[in-house]
């Protein structure tokens, strides 16, 4: 019985453990940076789609999160994290930093635009919705590759 | 002996000529020419398909962007297996361009691989899709092609080295692989289905890239959409039948907006070469993308391609 409790508590404790470590490579923290992007986007996508109402406090709390985001975005991306956990990060990263880092900051400069404008209506949102989310294609363009 | 050798060299002088025969370029029939040429092209109409056939993403300028894309002169440079091969000049400049062809010129390029000269295409430009198309939409894509602005900018030769640089060749691929008949049956004639299946097998030619091929650069049989390893480099093309992890969880609302917007259902975005895709197909009517993405969603179920 005790012998049986010892190893549940060791699988709990591995399984909270092992995450942990991965959670710090940089190729974890910059796919969840973006996890965090597409669920901001998605609340505003749908306020601009219609299908949830308008909400000013929201949309600059998603605004400022993505804006937080590509303030930092850029640095996880050193060398020796071009490949494992699963990461789309294209090689083209690596070999071209000087055109990621000006399509990071584009994406910051948007993302800033979008938070100073906090839009108070629907059509403002819709004004900065776009030119904020053509980042995410554009860059995706070159430095995101489909692996699966 | 020298009777055999003799013999040999009947049989391969036989030979041979069966090849050159059987690989000489075969324009479109005279009857559908004239039928072509006798119709009058709808330029609005056009715009429709030219949207769908991505026209642009090959011959606009490379990195052109807005209006510019408008602007025909080729430039853009396709790597592949086989070589690299740049997009002409099609805007309608008489000369730099295809300001000087008929209609039934624009036909055989079109639906048969068959330049004016009477020389064969390389199918990287995708006349093997594009040979579904009707006879009214190849009137109403040219007479779109004529409305644009003229460009005198010279097309480069394709940087193809021996032996795909015959071109004669290539009439030994058309033998091979070239088919104007549709790529899966799907039984039942639901309209929207239909149209779906003209779009993307026709002009909208998704699956140049989204089959897998083989060596000779033919479809792998029975692999239709089932994603492919990506052919200008690392990565792969996603599988959009219903059998792929790809986008089998999606409903054809998902595709359509997808499409539409370049956001996938948990909004992550579109990349790769569907960058330029998306933004033609979001020039279509939505009612064209819902008919690609019922399309899909009716497709037979396929494992990867790329596996």
């Amino acid at each position: 019985m005790k012998f049986r409790t010892l190893f549940a508590a060791a699988l709990i404790g591995a399984a909270g453990f092992a995450p942990a470590i991965a959670a710090d490579e940089p190729q974890v923290v910059r796919q969840e940076m973006m996890k965090k992007n597409g669920a901001d986007v998605g609340t505003l996508a749908k306020m601009v789609k219609g299908e949830s109402p308008f909400d000013a406090a929201a949309a600059l709390a998603a605004l400022t999160e993505i804006s937080e985001v590509a303030a930092t975005f850029g640095e996880h991306f050193p060398e020796g994290s071009e490949t494992g956990f699963e990461t789309e990060a294209a090689p083209a990263i690596w070999t071209d930093r000087a055109g990621f880092d000006a399509k990071v900051a584009e994406f910051k400069e948007d993302a800033d635009a979008a938070v100073a404008a906090a839009p108070a209506d629907l059509d403002g949102l819709k004004a900065v919705f776009g030119p904020l989310t053509q980042n995410c294609g554009s860059c995706h363009e070159t430095y995101r590759l489909k692996k699966s | 002996m020298k009777r055999l050798a003799l013999g040999l060299g009947l049989a391969a002088v036989a030979g041979a000529a069966v090849a050159f025969v059987a690989t000489a370029p075969s324009p479109v029939a005279p009857e559908r020419l004239e039928a072509i040429s006798e119709l009058e092209g709808d330029a609005q109409a056009g715009e429709t398909l030219f949207w769908a056939g991505g026209c642009v993403s090959c011959h606009a300028a490379p990195e052109a962007a807005g209006e510019e894309q408008l602007v025909l002169s080729g430039g853009v440079r396709l790597a592949s297996d086989f070589g690299t091969f740049i997009g002409p000049n099609i805007s309608p400049h008489p000369e730099a361009g295809i300001g000087g062809w008929s209609v039934a010129q624009f036909a055989n390029a079109m639906l048969a691989g068959v330049s004016p000269d009477g020389g064969h295409y390389y199918p990287a430009f995708p006349y093997g899709s594009y040979a579904r198309m009707s006879d009214q939409d190849i009137a109403d894509l040219f007479a779109f092609l004529g409305t644009l602005p003229e460009s005198a900018t010279a097309s480069l030769p394709h940087e193809i080295p021996f032996p795909f640089n015959i071109r004669r060749s290539l009439g030994g691929w058309k033998l091979l692989f070239f088919s104007d008949e549709p790529r899966v049956a799907l039984g039942g004639d639901d309209a929207q289905i239909a149209r779906g299946q003209y779009l993307v097998e026709g002009p909208g030619h998704c699956g140049e890239c989204h089959t897998p091929r083989n060596a000779l650069g033919g479809f792998v049989g029975d692999a239709w959409l089932a994603g492919a390893q990506n052919p200008e480099g690392e990565g792969v093309i996603p599988n959009l039948t219903p059998g792929g992890k790809s986008i089998s969880g999606w409903s054809a609302t998902d595709i359509a907006y997808y499409l539409e917007s370049g956001f996938t259902p948990d909004f992550d975005s579109v990349g790769g070469s569907m960058v330029k895709v998306q933004k033609n197909m979001a020039r279509l009517t939505s009612g064209d993308r819902e008919a690609i993405a019922a399309y899909l969603k009716a497709l037979p179920e396929r494992p990867n391609g790329w596996e």
